[in-house]
């Protein structure tokens, strides 16, 4: 089985978000980047499928020079190979569209990707290349089992989760769940050696372009100081509820 | 040209988000002085949406589509789309929504934004303002497709009366073939979803261990609340990952936020910042969450939460 995992190269989600150039970039000053968390479940999937089933795994970053950190940890945590694909996309559609270009390229069976990235959140990417391929789509996943050209995974929904059966090829949109936030993979000093070694393959992109693009940020307006209410008056909060902020 | 929403029901009802996203698309189409047609799939009376100004309904009644099917619904979508000469199409910002659009994008050549706020600042250039950076900013995005799709913030909107005399119109689409098939759908019964819910009560590590939740679900039950919990929580195993509400976890963007025992990590700030008026309990008066919060309650969770039931009760049988 050959399966790509799309990586993207977030701000780790402890940063703190700001701006520059009267509020039109986003400022990277001190911002410490990691492999987006939703991804990075199922990069660790990807290893269990390599270990255990028997398949070769291969990332796939869009974007400049500066992701190929990220790119390295994912291969130390036992990526077999990696892609960058040399564009500096501005949406999800432009990501989508090159990656489409490496996917059929490649002939991948499965390609795992988190829901969403942890930046913009857009949560399109997955469904929009499923569509580009014409490969089979699940988005929303919290559990995958593939035996041969056969797939059982489970999606969450409102209140419950769905158990949904599919052939290969087939783009998953993972989250949580697709394996345990313990049971992720931590990169080792072996896996730090080899990771150098392995082949990263920086190729131009399609020339894809983007739909939307950020005119401007905006942070939320500052919150007025919290109301404390005395532990021994909960009437009080009751009272505040109701009548102030009228939500009960 | 026109404005097409899709109102997502659940089992023949309308969920809540489908008048909030009529109430946007009534708004757009005014904006570009054009007329807002909704669809729906498998809705029982479709004419409610006529009290949100949906001048047409487009019916689709097929139980082959009871299940929701991305790849299946997103055909239909895009057909109804062209017929009605729709330019922009509206979903929520639900699961189901969520895994729609990009595939109507697609299908439409559309530029496509999700977790929209508001109505268009602009309509030329097309300008909408979403959530980014996990609730922590807003991106203002210029979408420069013929065609766009937005899918709209849970309670970002609101929902807004504006009754028209609307007519309905059945359609009987050809169901596309999915290539992905429903096995199994298991739902929780007879609680109330993180999604749905417009009061949600969570809890963390201050609770000491998973023997106490009793009381959180009870103060939920009082509210008509979901009851939700922080990450470490879920990982430790107290509670299922499904009730994680943070950055990685559920987003919640209900009216009312209880936190209890839960100091308020970026990551879980981050997944309640969309939530309109937030509560703290914690005995830590230090507690960052009582920075983000609205009203707080410095105390011990074991002694305020009963009290509140308590006197919670009270209230609604006054």
């Amino acid at each position: 089985m050959k399966i790509l995992v799309c990586i993207s190269h977030v701000p780790d989600t402890t940063s703190k978000i700001n701006f520059t150039e009267n509020d039109t970039k986003f400022d990277t000053n001190g911002v410490q980047f990691v492999i987006n968390p939703y991804d990075e479940f199922c990069l660790t999937r990807a290893m269990w499928f390599k270990e255990k089933q028997g398949a070769t795994v291969t990332i796939v970053n869009v974007g400049g020079a500066e992701t190929e950190p990220t790119l390295r940890k994912a291969l130390a945590i036992g990526a077999d190979n990696a892609i960058r694909v040399n564009v500096n996309p501005t949406d999800g559609l432009q990501v989508a569209k090159e990656l489409a270009a490496v996917v059929k390229n490649g002939g991948y069976d499965l390609v795992l990707a988190g829901k969403e990235s942890a930046d913009y959140n857009g949560q399109m990417v997955p469904g929009m290349l499923a569509s580009l391929t014409d490969f089979n789509f699940i988005n929303g996943c919290v559990g995958i089992e593939v035996d041969g050209r056969s797939v059982s995974a489970t999606r969450e929904i409102d209140g419950g989760n769905e158990t949904l059966s599919s052939n290969l090829p087939l783009v998953i949109g993972g989250q949580k769940g697709v394996v345990e936030e313990k049971d992720l993979r931590i990169p080792n000093m072996r896996g730090i050696m080899m990771a150098r070694k392995k082949p990263l393959q920086v190729i131009e992109g399609v020339g894809a372009t983007a739909a939307t693009s950020v005119q401007s940020f905006e942070k939320p307006a500052p919150k007025g100081a919290v109301k404390l209410v005395d532990a021994d008056n909960v009437d009080e909060l009751i009272s505040l509820l109701h009548n102030e902020a009228k939500v009960i | 040209m026109s404005v097409l929403v899709f109102a997502e029901s659940s089992e023949g009802k309308f969920k809540k988000t489908a008048f909030e996203v009529v109430s946007y698309g009534k708004k757009v189409a005014e904006q570009l002085g054009t007329n807002v047609v909704a669809l729906t799939i498998n809705a029982n009376d479709s004419s409610e949406l006529y009290t949100y100004g949906a001048e047409k309904v487009v019916t689709v009644s097929n139980d082959a589509l009871n299940t929701f099917n991305a790849k299946q619904y997103a055909a239909i979508v895009t057909e109804v789309a062209k017929a009605q000469s729709a330019t922009v199409v509206v979903v929520d910002s639900s699961i189901d929504g969520l895994y729609l659009a990009p595939l109507v994008a697609v299908d439409l050549e559309a530029g496509c934004v999700s977790n929209v706020v508001a109505a268009p600042s602009s309509t030329s250039p097309f300008t909408v303002k979403r959530k980014t950076f996990s609730n922590k900013t807003f991106s203002n995005t210029v979408i420069s497709t013929d065609h766009k799709v937005i899918g709209v913030a849970k309670n970002s909107y609101g929902v807004h009366e504006n009754p028209v005399a609307g007519s309905t119109e059945a359609f009987e689409p050809a169901i596309a073939a999915s290539g992905v098939t429903s096995e199994k759908v298991e739902r929780v019964t007879g609680k109330v979803t993180i999604a749905d819910a417009d009061i949600v009560v969570s809890a963390g590590r201050g609770l000491k261990g998973p023997e106490n939740w009793g009381m959180i679900e009870e103060l939920a039950d009082v509210l008509g609340a979901a009851s939700a919990c922080s990450k470490p929580v879920s990982d430790l195993g107290w509670r299922p990952h499904s009730e994680h509400v943070g950055q990685t976890g559920k987003p919640v963007a209900a009216n009312l936020y209880i936190a209890i025992g839960i100091s308020g990590a970026i990551q879980h700030l981050a997944g309640i910042n969309a939530s309109k008026v937030k509560v703290v309990i914690n005995t830590d008066p230090e507690a960052p969450f009582f920075k983000a919060a609205d009203y707080g309650i410095v105390g011990d969770a074991f002694e305020v939460v009963p009290k509140l039931i308590e006197k919670l009760k009270a209230f609604k049988a006054s």
